[in-house]
């Protein structure tokens, strides 16, 4: 769990650094090697890693905007993740996904970019699943400030009704975007919306990996045990601005500096030291993951771009016959004669 | 394509006011002295009080007009939209901010079963008289969630008036025509032209904004470029790309370009106009190629102006999600050179 935390935090290290060249000095979302919007998790790792410790290959994951942390924990490929941020052609999208639309169906993973709407689907999986009489399990994760949206409240219905295999993993980091989490909700327990669903709820109020990983080793097991669904949430920090650009004005600064200090990376370590695994231990998990970040951003930066024609393969994946997505006519119509 | 985008805001010394302003400082004009006239107004939206707006478009309000004015709400389109829609029937006057256009999925059931259809289910007995206003369009790699401008889908439905502004001045008054109106309106503003910092806009947008109220008249077109040769058709960020390509194409072709304003009045009378004087017709839209804003002012041009017609064309988006990488997203999204070819294409026609 370590290792993926670290690895997680290096490589977003690492992205924000790419993500800020030919941005300077004046910010402009459209210039340099990562373009569009980037949603950082630092902070967060440790919702990651205690949950995707329980999972395999099999088990599905959706991930919402913010969706690093949980890539990596859950094994999707890293030098393909890293091409498709770059918008390269090998990467795991062929440079059609971009970050918040990660793809990697070897590990199943899937991203979304509109709030909540990883929860049905995470819902079909374990849904298949059960049809199927298979033990594997879905994941969905989402945020505080995505439980008031119909699309999870319909999906914790769903699941519950037919004890399907499914834990909701919300991601307590006080903040959506500029709203503190006492704005948009009324419940301080997030875990308290399953009590409406006749379903287990669960909230660790703290980012421990370890204690992430007890609770949610108890709803991933229910689940696999053909149990039925549970509501996991857990606190965690948002140490920078909602995505890359955003100057935090609303937020006070105190509690940026809060988020900082309560750091699940550090607590980790401690406890790793307090379990007796020695420093030179800890040295060398944190240098092979640094080695891996490195090595996946090179490897990414060294890929392809697409050809612009790549943009019209793979609307379908059987195209009809003599369809084309092209909006450019054969010739224009008309002419004087 | 989106090299275009990457010019400068420039200060015109034009000005007849005294003051020019960005895009969105304009349609923040535009609210605040309608909500300081009318107790009924009032904005509810994701992060628009703090925050501003993640466009700005509602920047500046919380300082005057406080968080009973200015709602910051849960995310949740279905219930906020909703929320407008039964506030409006209840007689207030609701600005409800839709963050992105690609949003509109979340909360489609409230905008056009119920905000779009209760007038005319009622009998008329019932009117909506609410804003949505939502960012529109891409050049700036978000991919295909978060860069649609879908025109089209909203204008298709009926029961919504939808109104798309293409500078400062325009943004002001088509705002407080909208605000003022007792339909529901849908005012779709290009990110590309509001003005923020993060994202530079193309020189067009910032103009002279008089410091009095005014109103625009939906269903007016505004003839931006006069010509004889080929009259160009379009709206939002690519009135701009139109006018660039215009005067690139200066001396060889001389191009009309019409900015439509709004979709829902559709100004026909203008377009036909125009088409009877140059014969050529070419369209510009961001919004998908097919069943869509192209296609539905080709066919009035042919409607109207048959025996005009020597040639048509349009230059949209491609029936395919918009992809994420540079040269994906460049490809797709209609640039100044395509305009300019298309133009070139459709004066040749005649030519030979
Ligand atoms: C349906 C929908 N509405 C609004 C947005 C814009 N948006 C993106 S992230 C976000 C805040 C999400 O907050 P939270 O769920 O707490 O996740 P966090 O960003 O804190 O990880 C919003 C409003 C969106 N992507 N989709």
């Amino acid at each position: 769990m370590y290792g993926w935390m670290v690895t997680a935090r290096r490589y977003e290290e690492r992205l924000q650094e790419e993500y800020l060249e030919g941005k300077q000095p004046a910010f402009d979302i459209s210039a340099g090697p990562i373009p569009g919007e980037l949603h950082l998790a630092a902070g967060q790792e440790a919702a990651a890693a205690g949950v995707c410790a329980h999972l395999r290959d099999d088990d599905t994951v959706t991930a919402p905007h913010r969706p690093h942390h949980v890539a990596i924990a859950k094994g999707v490929d890293l030098e393909r993740m890293t091409a498709e941020i770059f918008g390269r052609r090998t990467g795991l999208c062929k440079g059609k996904g971009g970050h918040m639309h990660l793809f990697d169906p070897d590990v199943n993973f899937a991203g979304s970019g509109i709030i909540a709407e990883g929860c049905p689907p995470a819902v079909g999986a374990a849904l298949a699943a059960k049809k199927r009489g298979e033990d594997s399990v879905a994941v969905a994760y989402l945020g505080e400030g995505a439980i008031s949206q119909g699309g999870f409240l319909e999906s914790l219905n769903l699941a519950a009704v037919h004890d399907l295999p499914v834990v909701f993993v919300i991601e307590d980091n006080d903040w959506a975007i500029s709203m503190p989490k006492e704005r948009v909700t009324d419940v301080k327990n997030g875990a308290q919306r399953a009590d409406g669903f006749d379903m287990p709820g669960i909230r660790v109020d703290h980012d421990d990996a370890v204690a992430i990983y007890d609770a949610a080793g108890e709803a991933v097991g229910r689940a696999r045990d053909g149990n039925g669904p549970t509501l996991l949430e857990v606190q965690v920090h948002r140490r920078m601005g909602h995505f890359m650009g955003d100057a935090e004005g609303y937020r006070p600064d105190a509690d940026t500096e809060r988020a900082k200090q309560r750091d699940s990376i550090e607590r980790m370590e401690t406890t790793l030291r307090n379990e007796g695994v020695d420093e030179s231990t800890i040295d060398d998990i944190r240098d092979r993951s640094h080695e891996r970040v490195e090595g996946a951003i090179e490897w990414a930066k060294d890929q392809p771009e697409p050809d612009p024609e790549e943009a019209y393969e793979d609307v379908f994946s059987n195209p009809p016959a003599g369809w084309t997505p092209t909006s450019e006519p054969a010739e224009p119509v008309g002419g004087d004669d | 394509m989106a090299e275009a985008d990457e010019t400068e805001q420039t200060d015109g010394a034009e000005s007849t006011t005294g003051r020019e302003l960005t895009m969105s400082r304009a349609m923040v004009d535009a609210i605040a002295a309608e909500m300081r006239t009318d107790d009924d107004v009032f904005v509810l939206g994701e992060d628009v009080a703090d925050y501003g707006g993640i466009f700005d478009s509602t920047e500046g309000l919380l300082d005057e007009f406080g968080r009973e004015k200015i709602m910051d709400v849960p995310i949740s389109e279905t219930g906020f939209i909703g929320a407008a829609v039964g506030a409006a029937q209840a007689g207030m006057r609701p600005i409800a901010e839709l963050m992105f256009v690609d949003f509109f999925g979340v909360g489609m059931d409230q905008i056009y079963n119920q905000m779009a259809k209760n007038t005319y289910m009622s009998g008329g007995s019932v009117n909506v008289p609410m804003v949505l206003m939502t960012a529109v369009g891409g050049a700036y790699n978000d991919a295909a969630q978060h860069s649609q401008t879908l025109y089209g889908t909203f204008a298709h439905l009926p029961g919504m008036k939808v109104v798309v502004p293409s500078t400062a001045y325009d943004a002001k008054g088509l705002m407080h025509t909208a605000i003022r109106d007792d339909d529901p309106v849908v005012y779709m503003f290009h990110k590309r032209l509001m003005g923020i910092g993060w994202m530079p806009a193309p020189a067009g947008p910032k103009t002279p904004v008089p410091e009095d109220d005014y109103t625009i008249e939906f269903g007016e077109a505004d003839v931006k470029r006069e010509g004889d040769d080929v009259t160009v058709v379009t709206l939002g960020l690519h009135v701009h790309r139109a006018l660039e390509a215009a005067d690139e194409l200066d001396g060889a072709v001389d191009t009309e370009v019409i900015d439509l304003r709004t979709l829902v009045p559709l100004d026909t009378e203008t377009v036909l106009e125009s088409v009877r004087k140059t014969g050529r017709l070419l369209v510009v839209d961001e919004d998908y190629h097919s069943f869509g804003v192209s296609g539905e002012i080709i066919a009035r041009a042919t409607e109207g102006a048959l025996d005009d017609l020597s040639a048509v064309g349009r230059v949209t988006m491609p029936d395919a999600p918009i992809p994420y990488a540079r040269p994906l997203e460049q490809e797709v999204n209609p640039g100044t050179e395509d305009i300019v070819e298309a133009v070139r294409d459709l004066a040749g026609t005649a030519d030979e």
